[in-house]
């Protein structure tokens, strides 16, 4: 016997009181976990996968859309550009890198990017198993979608037109698995690579160029979707956004303008559900208030006896803070887990969508303040009861009894 | 054991218990008698230190109370006196075993099973250790609530209004064995009541 089970034996004894004040602090701090976890996730994924990245060079349109489909995969792309405009800008003074990418294909679900060895070398990406593509045709898994699929080096595969793997399939056209990616944690992992002349050949295969000419008048008009920028110099910034955005084909879309753009509007709800997440925690600290200090009356007169026992009045109080403190501490703990295990579900779910992955196994500093906060509530909210359990006047209780 | 001198208490205005004289020696049995309202359970509350007289000096097994203070007071009163109430006051939830080890906990006495099983065996609810006091008989409850007052062999033991609400037998009986208890543990008894019944029981009786 000492002062926490005694303090956990009157919370046992109130099982609906203390299930209430548990899941009001729980519900709190795991919705304030679960945001933290896929905000902090998300803000990361997106930065890691945007690094090195200055600007994005596609057909006019959304410049969010843009960024979200040639950055991250995870939209529509605005268009097509041409690829000699897309050759011409790769030689402009103020960039020092441009890694031109061709999308518009998926299989299963998982896109399609034609894009240069630069590409998975920009994020640092190393070869698991096999080769990197050499010839058209031929492909390179990123890590995910090797897992996913279950397809390997020696396996083939057909890409079907559109992002969602819900058009037509281009059978004509089979792709050669030659090598699987290592997990780099970068968007690479979600993506099939190919060389950016396997999509223009399967799209032209689809049109069916008749003679030499047609295939002349193909290669003239072959396009790409979009360039990733990198500046060779600050001063590119200023100038090189307004120099292609007055061209009348491309659009020039900045990634930190536009994710802290996308963010911002994100932000609002965000902020919305961690307020009301705050307001449950609090609505948590009334209910460990109001039950403590209305089972006060129940009490006094065990109280009172604890005191004929030897109880000294420090003793009492420190009953009914250990009480708040076991409240807050144990719906703290519940919160934390429930909110790992939301991320967990809701990981799964994206994964399933083939969206940014969120796990639910990762902690962050930040949750050490929500134990601190919950705790401080639980402190607060007996600090009352306490005082009144403290100052009980043995004497009076007992010849009331 | 106790020596009492020139004591008043008041609340407020109203003067609860007036006693000029009282000494009671080491291991006697007393009963301390009157109409309700004349002071006894203040009394009681005064020579227990819970409440510090108005007027007058207590000495209870050689401590002068009026000079223990706060944690002092509350940790002497843990080892040196058992209180048995009229209305038990048994804490609710916890089981008959656990609410001997509450007495030994907030007494500062190490927990000992043994003298547990002892004391509750002596007065014959060994075997409803268990249970939670709400499973208990009246009679049954009126017995452990004596066995929390003396599982830290108190040198004092006081009861205040330990037979009210029972009929003459079970009356007779909690008062054999508040004495029984007293003696084997050599603990003097107070008991105070408005009961007139019990007072055959009783050589010392002190008349409020």
């Amino acid at each position: 016997m000492n002062l926490a089970t005694l303090s956990a034996s009157y919370l046992r004894a109130r099982p609906l009181n203390t299930a209430l004040s548990l899941i009001l602090l729980a519900l709190g701090v795991a919705t304030i976990v679960l945001l933290t976890l896929v905000v902090g996730q998300l803000e990361e994924r997106m930065q890691r996968d945007a690094r090195g990245i200055d600007l994005v060079v596609g057909a006019k349109g959304s410049p969010m859309q843009l960024i979200l489909s040639g950055i991250y995969h995870v939209d529509a792309p605005t268009g097509n550009i041409p690829l000699a405009a897309a050759r011409e800008l790769g030689k402009h003074r103020l960039i020092r890198k441009s890694i031109p990418l061709a999308l518009g294909d998926s299989w299963k679900g998982n896109r399609i990017v034609g894009a240069g060895r630069e590409y998975p070398e920009h994020y640092g990406v190393k070869m698991r198993e096999g080769r990197f593509h050499e010839k058209p045709m031929e492909a390179v898994l990123g890590a995910e979608v090797a897992a996913r699929t279950g397809v390997g080096v020696g396996g083939s595969f057909v890409g079907a037109h559109g992002i969602g793997g819900e058009g037509d399939e281009h059978k004509e056209a089979p792709y050669t698995v030659v090598g699987v990616l290592e997990k780099s944690g970068s968007v690479v992992d979600r993506l099939v690579l190919t060389s950016i002349e396997s999509v223009w050949r399967v799209h032209e295969e689809h049109q069916g160029p008749e003679d030499e000419a047609d295939r002349k008048a193909l290669e003239e008009a072959r396009e790409v979707t979009v360039l990733l920028v990198q500046y060779a110099s600050p001063l590119a910034a200023a100038m090189l956004p307004r120099q292609i955005n007055s061209r009348s084909e491309l659009q020039a879309a900045s990634p930190a303008y536009e994710t802290a753009r996308l963010f911002s509007i994100v932000g609002v709800g965000v902020e919305a559900l961690r307020a009301f997440a705050l307001v449950l925690i609090l609505a948590a600290g009334l209910s460990v208030f109001i039950a403590l200090y209305t089972a006060l009356e129940e009490r006094r007169y065990d109280l009172a006896v604890m005191r004929t026992l030897g109880a000294s009045p420090g003793k009492l109080f420190g009953l009914l803070m250990g009480e708040g403190i076991a409240l807050s501490l144990l719906g703290a703990l519940i919160g934390l887990g429930l909110g790992h295990a939301f991320a967990s579900a809701l990981g799964a779910w994206l994964e399933s969508q083939r969206q940014f992955p969120v796990t639910g196994l990762e902690w962050r500093p930040e949750e050490l303040w929500l134990l601190g906060v919950s705790l401080v509530v639980g402190l607060v909210a007996a600090l009352l009861p306490a005082w009144r359990a403290y100052r009980t006047d043995v004497s009076r209780t007992l010849a009331q009894g | 054991m106790i020596a009492v001198r020139g004591l008043a208490h008041r609340y407020g205005a109203v003067e609860a218990l007036r006693l000029s004289e009282w000494k009671v020696a080491q291991g006697e049995r007393w009963l301390v008698l009157g109409p309700s309202g004349c002071g006894k359970s203040t009394l009681l509350h005064v020579v227990a230190g819970l409440v510090h007289p108005s007027e007058g000096e207590v000495e209870v097994s050689g401590e002068n109370l009026r000079k223990l203070e706060g944690a002092r007071m509350d940790r002497w009163r843990g080892s040196t006196v058992g209180i048995v109430l009229q209305a038990l006051h048994l804490v609710r939830h916890l089981s008959v075993r656990d609410n001997l080890r509450l007495a030994q906990y907030l007494a500062h006495v190490p927990q000992d099973n043994a003298r547990i099983a002892d004391t509750l065996g002596a007065l014959g609810v060994a075997e409803k250790a268990s249970r939670r006091p709400s499973e208990l008989s009246q009679g049954e409850q009126q017995r452990v609530a004596i066995a929390r007052a003396v599982v830290n062999r108190p040198k004092l033991l006081l009861a205040d209004e330990p037979t009210a609400n029972l009929d003459d037998s079970a009356a007779a009986k909690v008062v054999d064995l508040l004495a029984e208890q007293a003696a084997r543990h050599g603990a003097t008894l107070v008991v105070a009541t408005h009961d007139s019944r019990v007072k055959g029981k009783f050589r010392e009786r002190l008349e409020l």
